[in-house]
């Protein structure tokens, strides 16, 4: 079996213009493919940077909340309510809001203000440098070190600014998992210093952050803050939420879902036309390899291993051009939101295999009909 | 007595349906012998191809049998007829059908890689017959860079790599001159032919009859005669 399978990579390399333009075909369909879904993934996680962030447990919040960024105040009784629901090992509230900041330049520059629980500082970020306590000091702020920080004009500690003219003062910079979407730097306080710079409604808590005493208490919570009027969710449901609204109520998801179809059919057609051609071109020498003696099982495993090998190969080279496009594309453009996931690969490799299948269907159709006695005749 | 290799008996065959169906044999009865270069010749049409074929294993007949070495080769599944033209089939098509994307060894060495032998092992062995059908020195080329003579010794030297008890030759001159045609066909009655194996060869160039042990003439799918050749 190995040296029939050598003999169908022979006959497929050989043929350096054909193997060529499948390769090109499919690793361009491939790069396609994964270049969309990679950059939807990207924003997606950067949608969700708040959550990966603040690493709770469960997030509790308006009902009518979709993203992470369109926060809608809760009352204080909710937090209330929420620390005497069984099974809550404790429940902080946390402000996140937009804001402008005035620069020492006189520029105005917007921002996002994260206001941490005062008692507790749940969610704080990893300072790479200062101290967290200053965060307690009179106008302190911490700047997250992410792409969005030079807009800021690189502060350092002691590193003032103004804030609906109040006075901030950077006393820590710090490093985060995840950058936002929006291309805004981030700068986080406590929760009363947030409320009491940020303009604000009656009602001031964006979420409640919570950590139940044991996973198995998170229903019994959820059941519970629904009674409440509001919705609880752990951190992936979150997460998936916000994913739903970028997928299905921007517009965003179908335009990379048609772009990545769009990607597949380009695929399909180059390598599937490639290969049909390519196997019509060999039809009479299948029908002569049918007529010593090999069976149709073994044309069919020859045809299939070629559409095989060429899908893989192209979904190896489709897959390293874009990871070195982004790779290239990020050490030029911090913001750059693409990141190759499994489910990426996944489903590039889902596709690509879809191409093999139906570009081979065909030309396993052709040779099977050919009979050995067309080769006589000629 | 020459032993028989294959025994047709009544053998037709029809194509197309309906008022277009056609005969291509008609009660077809014959046997061949090892030992022999046994020849079917006849106009364009008169069924020496679909003969041929029917007789090598490839195509099936609508009537009669066809026995080689003694098993009706029309009885096996397809699977078997596979085997049985693998093993006891040597072919060399018209248009030689030498795939261009592989060398003039790996060409040679196909039936020894169907049959699941190594694939070096099957390509030294290809040199050797290389070597026996005078293309030493070419089995790295690939086929379209020889001529004409050369490409056809290579379609005999793949055919009889795998020692067939019969070789199966399809117009073996028609795309040679007559001298070259010639050489081949002697070459194949000095080198190829023995007591084990048996050659059919269909042709209607009258310039190689003198290679022939037997000659059956056919006509509208019938036999017509059977003539002893120059060399029986």
């Amino acid at each position: 079996m190995k040296g029939i399978l050598k003999l169908a990579y022979k006959l497929l390399v050989n043929d350096k213009a054909k193997f060529t333009a499948l390769l090109v075909g499919i690793s361009f369909a491939v790069f396609l493919m994964i270049q969309m879904t990679a950059m939807f993934a990207g924003v997606l996680k950067r949608a969700s940077a708040t959550v990966f962030n603040l690493g709770a447990s469960v997030w509790i919040m308006d009902p009518a909340v979709q993203t992470v960024a369109n926060t809608i105040g809760m009352p204080d009784y909710v937090l209330d309510a929420t620390r005497s629901i069984k099974g809550v090992k404790y429940a902080v509230p946390v402000y996140s809001g937009g804001a402008l900041v005035k620069l020492a330049d006189g520029t105005y520059q917007a921002v996002t203000v994260v206001g941490l629980d005062d008692t507790s500082l749940v969610g704080r970020p990893q300072l790479i440098e200062g101290k967290i306590e200053d965060i307690y000091g009179e106008n302190g702020f911490i700047v997250i070190k992410d792409p969005e920080f030079p807009k800021l004009g690189n502060p350092h500690l002691g590193t003032e600014f103004e804030l609906n003219e109040h006075r901030g003062v950077i006393v820590g910079i710090a490093n985060v998992a995840s950058s936002g979407l929006f291309g805004v730097p981030t700068l986080y306080t406590t929760y009363e210093r947030a409320l009491q710079y940020i303009p604000n409604p009656r009602f001031t808590i964006s979420y409640v952050l919570v950590e139940p005493k044991s996973p198995a208490d998170i229903p019994h919570i959820k059941r519970e803050v629904q009674a409440l009027g509001y919705l609880a969710l752990t951190n992936n449901e979150f997460v998936d939420r916000i994913s739903a609204f970028y997928k299905f109520q921007t517009g965003i998801g179908m335009n990379i879902l048609i772009m990545t179809v769009m990607s597949f059919v380009v695929g399909l057609s180059i390598s599937g036309q490639t290969f049909y051609t390519f196997v019509l071109e060999n039809l009479e020498k299948f029908g002569a390899l049918k007529a010593m003696g090999t069976k149709s099982r073994e044309l069919i495993l020859m045809i299939l291993f070629q559409a095989s090998f060429t899908a893989l190969t192209g979904y190896g080279l489709g897959i390293g051009l874009c990871a070195l496009l982004i790779t290239l594309a990020k050490l030029r453009l911090p913001d750059y939101a693409s990141v190759i996931t499994f489910g990426n690969l996944a489903l590039a490799f889902v596709m690509v295999v879809v191409i093999a299948a139906i570009s081979s269907y065909f030309g396993v159709r052709k040779v099977l009909r050919i009979e050995p006695f067309d080769i006589f005749r000629g | 007595m020459p032993q028989v290799a294959i025994s047709a008996n009544g053998l037709s065959k029809w194509f197309g349906e309906g008022e277009a169906r056609t005969p291509a044999l008609r009660d077809i009865s014959l046997e061949a012998y090892f030992g022999e270069m046994l020849y079917i010749v006849g106009p364009s049409g008169s069924g020496k191809t679909t003969l041929l074929s029917v007789l090598s294993g490839i195509l099936r007949p609508d009537s009669g049998s066809v026995s080689v070495e003694g098993s009706d080769i029309w009885k096996l599944g397809s699977d078997q007829l596979a085997d049985f033209r693998l093993h006891k089939i040597g072919f060399v098509f018209q248009d030689y059908h030498l795939f261009p994307r592989l060398t003039t060894a790996e060409n040679v060495a196909i039936p020894l890689i169907l049959k699941r032998e190594d694939w070096n092992e099957s390509i030294g062995e290809a040199k050797k017959y290389l070597e026996i059908v005078g293309l030493k020195g070419r089995a790295e080329l690939p086929p379209v860079k020889l001529s004409g003579g050369e490409q056809q010794r290579v379609a005999i030297a793949r055919a009889i790599v795998g020692q067939p008890d019969i070789l199966i030759m399809d117009e073996p001159t028609a795309s040679l001159d007559g001298d070259t045609g010639q050489a081949v066909v002697g070459f194949v009655k000095q080198h190829v032919l023995n007591e084990k194996r048996c050659i059919l060869i269909v042709t209607h160039d009258n310039r190689i009859y003198e290679f022939a042990t037997r000659i059956l003439k056919m006509e509208d799918g019938r036999l017509t005669g059977i003539e002893k050749g120059g060399s029986a």
